[in-house]
């Protein structure tokens, strides 16, 4: 059985009726693709493995793979998620949410998980616009780019989720496009072996949306605006400041140690039962 | 020899009420946020559930409270968070959420006067409405209301009872008042406390449909990590839990949440007649107002008039079949409340024209005295 048929086999549900929601050239499918590959490599159960999701296109991937699955409301997909790790912290808690989800309505509990470090892993995937709904403007989407409500023109900034999880506390930041699918594998891999809180941002592209108003083209060619505007951490650290102007940082953004937050709490049960002293 | 009897005599506060009688129904889980006059809750929580091998968070708001909650109860806690009206309003979007997909939690709404930031300090029942439709989308739900310590102990146990039994969120709804006084409570270790525990699936994994529309109305519930991998949604789903948007899937899955509460109408309605058989009079009362009631009717019959309290334990469900028998056995009936009137439009409702009905209607964050009620029934009797 060739590779790909096993793990379709192993992890997309037989009895959940295809087609998906997405349309053809999404680049969620790819963050699917990859997300599977990095589970598989794991070796988890699918018994342990819970993968909670906000509202929106990509909030909707949960009900497709074959693990305990759990689709939120608008941007709470964290404080779900917080839940389930404390409450039986030996699953592994995935959540999947999309740039609206993540950092607009759900963005005060973003930098909390983050500052908590409870360990989960936050797959977001960014394509700088609400796609669902129309084509609104996220707070990803650029300045000076056009939405269905900033039709003149975007006059907001964009928040760099990236960044904004470095500076919130999470352990572990990796940022990759789906132009670069072997990259998403190895940064979810890393994310779903690390304990506490771990984000994978993922550049992606709603050429429904974004690309028709903002005349990007086709979703081939916005793989390759993502190939062209990326650069590896590694590479940037050797280029100029305005050699990277343009440019965004793929790779891993920071890894660092730093107890997790289940493990901490432990220690005050410890303290609460007087079995140690604090 | 005889065994002695384990028992605790306690000088408690409604909300230390409510925290034993969550510890004794098993709550392992609890997430809030600090809020007037809540917060009592979370502070003894934060200290007896660590002790307990429990796990208590302070989350960044309620919106993130009440998602914990229903995360941890997915994952097979018993779980619970407690607020007041500000905090009540922002969980409203999740407490629909618990509703839909069928996760059993109990939420506290210690209620203060408002609207918004209203009177943090001081008592209301103005979130009786609110408990009853706050979160969008037609749904049942099932609200109860102490009056007195033992009741806020009680009570804590049956909301998680009924949660646990027809997987929905249960409220209690304690005023602040009953939240902050404090009354003597003895609670027997080994008293005979029934304590309901969800029921989960017998069946082998490829069996199982999560949301099976069974003649209780209540599927078997597996928890997140059992070995049963399944999908839930806030979207309205089909038996297996997958989004539908198919009318003849979603009419008997809407009309299955409704059913499962409404067929157990005499199991979650409480309440208590006080002399009402040959009652002229009939108040009708709930949380500490019911208590001025008591003795509002008690103060009557002493001067010969014959009143009688119906106390409600249950405010949602309505308890329809009770207030029904007061007002036809009795001439007048009296709805005091501390608020503009929510629950006496519901007794206007049902009346057939019986008995009339009068209100006491209450808002400048005082209680209700009996005096006031008597005074209001010389005024109309």
């Amino acid at each position: 059985m060739a590779e790909i048929t096993r793990l379709i086999h192993e992890y997309l549900r037989h009895d959940k009726k295809f087609p998906h929601v997405w349309c053809p050239g999404c680049g969620i499918g790819i963050m699917l693709g990859a997300l599977i590959r990095a589970i598989d490599k794991t070796g988890y159960s699918k018994d342990d493995i819970v993968l909670v999701s906000g509202i929106g296109c990509t909030g909707r991937l949960p009900v497709y793979v074959d693990f305990n699955t759990l689709h939120t409301t608008h941007g709470r997909a964290l404080t779900f998620a917080t839940g389930i790790k404390l409450a039986k912290p030996r699953l592994k808690v995935i959540v999947i949410m999309g740039d609206g989800d993540a950092v607009a309505i759900g963005g005060n509990h973003f930098i909390h998980a983050a500052r908590r470090n409870i360990d989960l892993t936050a797959i977001i995937v960014n394509n700088n616009v609400y796609g669902m709904t129309g084509g609104q403007y996220s707070p990803t989407t650029p300045y000076g780019m056009k939405s269905t409500t900033t039709i003149y023109s975007n006059v907001e900034h964009a928040f760099n989720i990236s960044e904004l999880a470095v500076t919130a506390g999470a352990v572990f930041v990796g940022r990759g496009t789906v132009y670069h699918a072997k990259l998403l594998d190895s940064l979810m891999e890393k994310a779903f072996a690390k304990v506490g809180f771990s984000v994978v941002e993922i550049i992606s592209h709603c050429h429904t949306q974004f690309g028709r108003l903002n005349r990007m083209g086709t979703a081939v060619e916005m793989m390759q605006w993502q190939r062209d505007h990326s650069v590896t951490v590694e590479k940037a650290a050797q280029m100029k400041a305005e050699e990277l102007k343009d440019k965004f940082k793929i790779g891993v953004l920071v890894d660092r140690e730093l107890p997790a937050y289940q493990d901490e709490y432990e220690k005050v049960r410890k303290w609460a039962k007087g079995t140690e002293k604090r | 020899m005889k065994k002695k009897v384990q028992k605790r005599e306690l000088l408690l506060q409604g909300n230390e009420a409510v925290v034993e009688g969550a510890l004794k129904a098993g709550c392992n889980f609890f997430a809030g946020y600090p809020i007037t006059p809540a917060t009592e809750i979370s502070e003894i929580l934060s200290v007896r559930l660590p002790q307990l091998d429990g796990t208590f968070i302070q989350m960044e708001d309620e919106i993130a409270s009440i998602g914990a909650v229903i995360g941890a109860s997915l994952a097979g806690a018993k779980a619970m968070t407690a607020t007041s009206g500000p905090g009540f309003s922002l969980m409203q979007e999740n407490i629909g959420f618990a509703v839909i997909a069928e996760v059993p939690c109990v939420i506290v709404n210690a209620m203060r006067g408002g609207p918004s930031t209203g009177l943090p300090t001081m008592p209301s029942q103005s979130d009786v409405m609110q408990a009853r439709w706050g979160t969008h989308g037609d749904h049942p739900i099932i609200a109860l209301c102490p009056s007195t310590i033992r009741e806020c102990y009680d009570l804590t146990i049956k909301a998680f009872n009924y949660s646990e039994k027809f997987r929905v969120p249960v409220l209690l709804l304690v005023d602040e008042v009953v939240a902050h006084m404090r009354e003597k409570i003895t609670i027997y270790e080994d008293e005979d406390v029934e304590i309901f525990n969800r029921v989960k699936p017998t069946v082998p994994p490829e069996w199982y449909i999560p949301f099976e529309d069974t003649p209780k109305g209540v599927p078997a519930m597996a928890n997140f990590g059992d070995g049963y991998r399944y999908h839930v949604t806030g979207l309205t789903h089909d038996i297996r839990g997958f989004p539908t948007s198919r009318p003849d899937e979603i009419d008997p899955f809407i009309r299955r949440l409704f059913r499962k509460v409404s067929q157990n109408f005499a199991d979650i309605q409480i309440g208590e007649f006080y002399q009402t058989d040959d009652a002229d009079i009939t108040i009708i009362a709930y949380g500490c107002v019911a208590r001025s009631a008591r003795r509002a009717a008690a103060d009557g019959r002493e001067r010969g008039l014959k009143v009688g309290v119906l106390k409600m334990n249950t405010i949602w469900p309505f308890m329809r079949a009770s207030v029904e028998k007061v007002l036809r056995t009795s001439k007048v009936v009296i709805v005091p409340e501390m608020n503009m009137g929510q629950i006496s439009r519901e007794v206007k409702r049902v009346n057939k024209g019986d008995a009339k009905v009068f209100t006491i209607n209450k808002v400048d964050g005082k209680i209700i005295t009996p005096q006031e009620i008597l005074s209001r029934i010389k005024e109309v009797y």
